[in-house]
């Protein structure tokens, strides 16, 4: 009798922590075998690019700081997408509502000559609310219209670049700076501290941290966490049960919007010291951290590990662009294969796949 | 090997495991050609699964299929029809835009090169339609159709490719007592054209009439196969449930009270915006059980709707307790102590993901005890989960345990668990009883004759007119969403609602 491997597929009935983590590691696993082909055809062998990678984010005090630096807007950004996703509002817009929430900074720390210990909380405060603002229109658009919250979140991205593009190329363009398009210095008041040789905005960081664990405690812990969670898992049950779609959507929106917009108040009032090109205060920080939360499996918590693991990753492209001489643009090729595998391994989460031998 | 001759089928010790569950286990069938042959079994007992293994939906863990004493292999239901085997779903797997030829030839290569030819089709259908009495305009579509025509185009879909063996499942659930009677007609010419017939049904009555042979199935495992004529309706019942069943619950008769749900003129419309309701009214006293009886899709389920907030209504009104009530939100009712035990339990009545303890809070959240200002508290909320688990039965290993790990019956205790611990003034119920084996079946009957006697009304929803019947204190008949009379249950006339179901007017009766 011949004999031949068969498979059986049966439903998980829940997956345990254990399985979650197992198939996360191996979606990241997939991700940078299929990555290293890419390295391979630059003629790099792709463990020594890991190498430098590693090497270069974790391995020195520098590359430790700036792998922190790049998680802190995605660690903003993440936990609130983190509630939008567990309510299912598609939020792909964290980009646009970062770069309004930088805009509202920079307005605050330019035009409204406030005393210097109110000028950073202000920053914050109108930072806050322009992220909200720009995540509440595709809100109400989609509750009170139908519309597609994908594309309305999505395109609202684009609105927000060329706004900014027209504010400093417009009306914000410093008068000190010449040619160049973008607004004078924020004064000295709106400078955020840094920790000592570092980029690392400290007080951006410990919001972040704060907030990711005050989600957790919303989620886990309150009423409105509980509706989210209702929303999310089964919409037609929250209708049932007399839960608010209108007030739940707005409530997440105003929440993933809203720390997006911290995190551009962090990017302009740590980094950049100004308001300048869009892709120069962001780098695509918004969709990272689509990947970021989703990585974090809609976990608040999660995200600090996961903003740092795509710390790395963001750094590891100035490594390949300096000492390989490689594209920076790899890196999202490799942010594309992990959202890709990360997708395609949810069916192991539902699904248990085994192996046997058959006569 | 064993002597198949005059076996159309033969399943040999099938096992077929889901998670958590036996839903066949070992069982063997014989099916001879040529006669109608019954499943009987509860929900849950492994009927629809053991048909799923003959018709190539599900493979089998263990055993064999024998068609015509050859061992066969059904990968999908493709093979089945392949070796002549066809079968008609409890829910039906058709096209609602497209005709009824179309439906027909869906999947068939007929025709020539890429263009359809309906002109042999339409010759092929009527003839098949004239010969068994299955008439229907082939170029109606679908979603024209009623239901009961719209099984006689899944029967005819079979037909046209030539079976030799017919599963139906359930068929008769969503027909009137007539249109059974045309089905089982139906079914005897097929029979005698040399058709067999694997007929699956949870009821009694239709194995005594249609029946030549009967295999019945206890919690996945084969009780007995039986002669119809050789056995009566006790010795089924008993072998179906494993024990004595009682027929009748002990009732009291209803005390007049006041009048607490006042339905006036009620117009709705469906979800595809076409007219559900037109002009229902009725009204509803404490302590007394309305049983709503109709073929399903006549405007109960919006019925239902409207009164608890869920869909609004387009004029009329409704009146609880003397206070207008049309169109309030769904939160607005939930705190006027309404309660609904909806009839799609898993779509809306539970939130899958989420565990017992956090389901029995769903519509109580947002009061003490279970939540203080923002938080919840959780203490409570596991009390609670604990007490509704012990009052209700609830088997489940914690209050933690995710409701969709839970059986339908846990799911609905549950259910019942959160709407009636607040002490509803009314209920309404949808197939409260629907899909649960019959331990449960009673316990949720109990449960509405108890909040009955404590002075509640309850709207009862139902297909089943045996339970409607032993239940209700009066029974309302819909037919396309209008009331065709409202009878006392003492002594009604199945007959009669029948006739209502199909759209005759209680005599005398003027709306």
């Amino acid at each position: 009798m011949k004999r031949h491997v068969g498979f059986k597929v049966e439903r998980r009935p829940v997956a345990s922590g254990r399985v979650v983590l197992l198939v996360s590691l191996l979606a990241i696993l997939a991700a940078l075998v299929v990555a290293g082909i890419f390295f391979q055809i630059y003629g790099v062998s792709p463990i020594r690019a890991y190498q430098l990678i590693l090497r270069g984010s974790l391995g020195s005090r520098f590359g430790l700081a700036e792998t922190v630096r790049r998680a802190i807007p995605l660690l903003l950004c993440g936990v609130g997408l983190t509630i939008a996703f567990r309510a299912l509002f598609w939020n792909i817009g964290a980009e646009g509502q970062l770069l309004m929430g930088a805009v509202a900074a920079a307005g605050v720390a330019l035009f409204t000559g406030l005393p210097g210990p109110l000028l950073l909380p202000a920053m914050f405060i109108g930072g806050f609310i322009g992220g909200a603002a720009w995540g509440l229109i595709p809100a109400i658009l989609k509750v009170k219209l139908g519309v597609n919250d994908i594309i309305t979140t999505l395109m609202m991205n684009y609105i927000a670049i060329y706004f900014v593009e027209w504010l400093i190329h417009g009306p914000w363009k410093g008068p000190s700076v010449r040619g160049f398009a973008y607004t004078d210095t924020f004064p000295r008041a709106a400078w955020l501290p840094t920790i000592y040789g570092t980029r690392i905005h400290w007080p951006t960081l410990v919001l972040g941290l704060v907030l990711a664990v005050v989600m957790y405690v919303l989620v886990t812990r309150t009423r409105s966490g509980f509706e989210i969670r209702v929303i999310g898992e089964n919409p037609d049950a929250a209708r049932f049960a007399g839960i608010s779609q209108l007030k739940t959507t707005l409530l997440v929106m105003l929440i993933s919007g809203g720390f997006a917009g911290l995190a551009g108040v962090g990017e302009v009032a740590g980094i950049h010291l100004r308001l300048l090109g869009p892709t120069h205060i962001s780098m695509g920080y918004g969709y990272t951290a689509i990947i970021v939360a989703w990585l974090a499996r809609r976990n608040p918590l999660a995200v600090i590990v996961t903003s740092l693991l795509f710390g790395v990753i963001m750094v590891g492209g100035d490594v390949i662009k300096v000492s390989l001489g490689l594209p920076f643009q790899l890196i999202n090729v490799f942010n594309g294969l992990i959202l890709f595998f990360l997708i395609g391994s949810e069916i192991l989460l539902r699904y248990r796949i085994s192996f046997l031998l058959r006569s | 090997m064993d002597n198949s001759e005059g076996y159309a089928i033969e399943l040999r010790r099938i096992v077929k495991r889901f998670p958590g569950v036996v839903a066949n286990d070992g069982i063997d069938l014989k099916v001879h050609r040529g006669e109608i042959h019954c499943l009987l079994g509860e929900n849950g007992a492994g009927k629809t699964t053991l048909m799923r293994v003959l018709y190539g939906l599900y493979r089998p863990d263990e055993g064999e299929i024998i068609l015509n004493g050859q061992p066969v292999q059904m990968t999908s239901p493709r093979a089945a029809l392949n070796h002549h085997i066809g079968m008609v779903h409890q829910h039906f797997r058709l096209v609602p835009t497209l005709s009824v030829e179309e439906n027909i030839v869906l999947g068939l290569d007929e025709g020539t090169g890429p263009f359809l030819n309906f002109r042999k089709t339409r010759e092929k259908i009527s003839a098949i339609a004239d010969e068994y009495g299955l008439s229907v305009d082939p170029q109606a579509k679908v979603w024209q159709l009623a239901v009961g025509q719209q099984q006689r185009v899944e029967i005819l879909k079979t037909l046209y490719r030539e079976v030799d063996i017919l599963i139906m499942d359930e068929p008769t659930s969503v027909l009137t007592p007539q249109e059974v009677d045309q089905l089982f007609n139906t079914l005897r010419t097929l029979v005698d054209d040399g058709l067999t017939i694997i007929f699956i049904t949870h009821k009694l009555d239709e194995v005594m009439q249609v029946s030549n042979r009967v295999t019945v199935l206890r919690q996945g495992k084969v009780v007995a196969t039986l002669l119809t004529a050789e056995t009566d309706k006790p010795t089924l019942a008993r072998l179906m449930v494993g024990r004595e069943v009682v027929f009748r619950l002990e009732k009291s008769p209803m005390e007049q009270r006041e009048k607490l749900l006042e339905v006036n003129d009620l117009h709705a419309l469906n979800d595809r915006g076409l007219p559900a309701l037109r002009g229902v009214s009725f009204d509803l006293f404490g302590g007394e059980i309305l049983g709503v009886a109709g073929v399903s899709g006549n405007g109960q389920s919006e019925l239902a709707e409207v009164l608890t907030g869920l869909r609004k209504a387009t004029k009329g009104r409704v009146s609880l307790a003397k206070k207008e009530v049309t169109n309030c939100s769904t939160r607005e009712i939930i705190d006027l102590n309404v309660a609904h035990v909806p009839a799609e339990r898993i779509r809306i009545g539970i939130v899958p993901a989420l565990s017992i303890r956090e389901n029995l809070i769903l519509k109580d959240y947002r009061h003490p005890p279970f939540s203080r200002w923002a938080f919840l508290n959780n203490k409570k909320t596991e009390e609670n989960a604990h007490r509704a688990m012990s009052d209700y039965q609830i088997v489940a290993p914690s209050d933690e345990t995710p409701a969709m790990l839970l059986s339908g019956g846990n799911i609905q205790r549950v259910i019942l668990a959160r709407e009636l611990s607040k002490n509803p003034s009314l209920i309404v119920a949808a197939h409260p009883t629907y899909g649960l084996d019959v331990g449960a079946t009673e316990q949720v009957r109990q449960v509405l004759l108890a909040q009955r006697e404590r002075g509640v009304a309850t709207l009862l929803i139902s297909e089943d007119l045996e339970e409607i019947m032993t239940l209700s204190d009066r029974i309302l008949v819909m037919f396309n969403g209008e009331v065709m009379g409202i009878i006392d249950a003492e002594g009604a006339d199945i007959e009669e609602i029948g006739l209502m179901m199909a759209g005759t007017r209680q005599k005398g009766e003027e709306l």
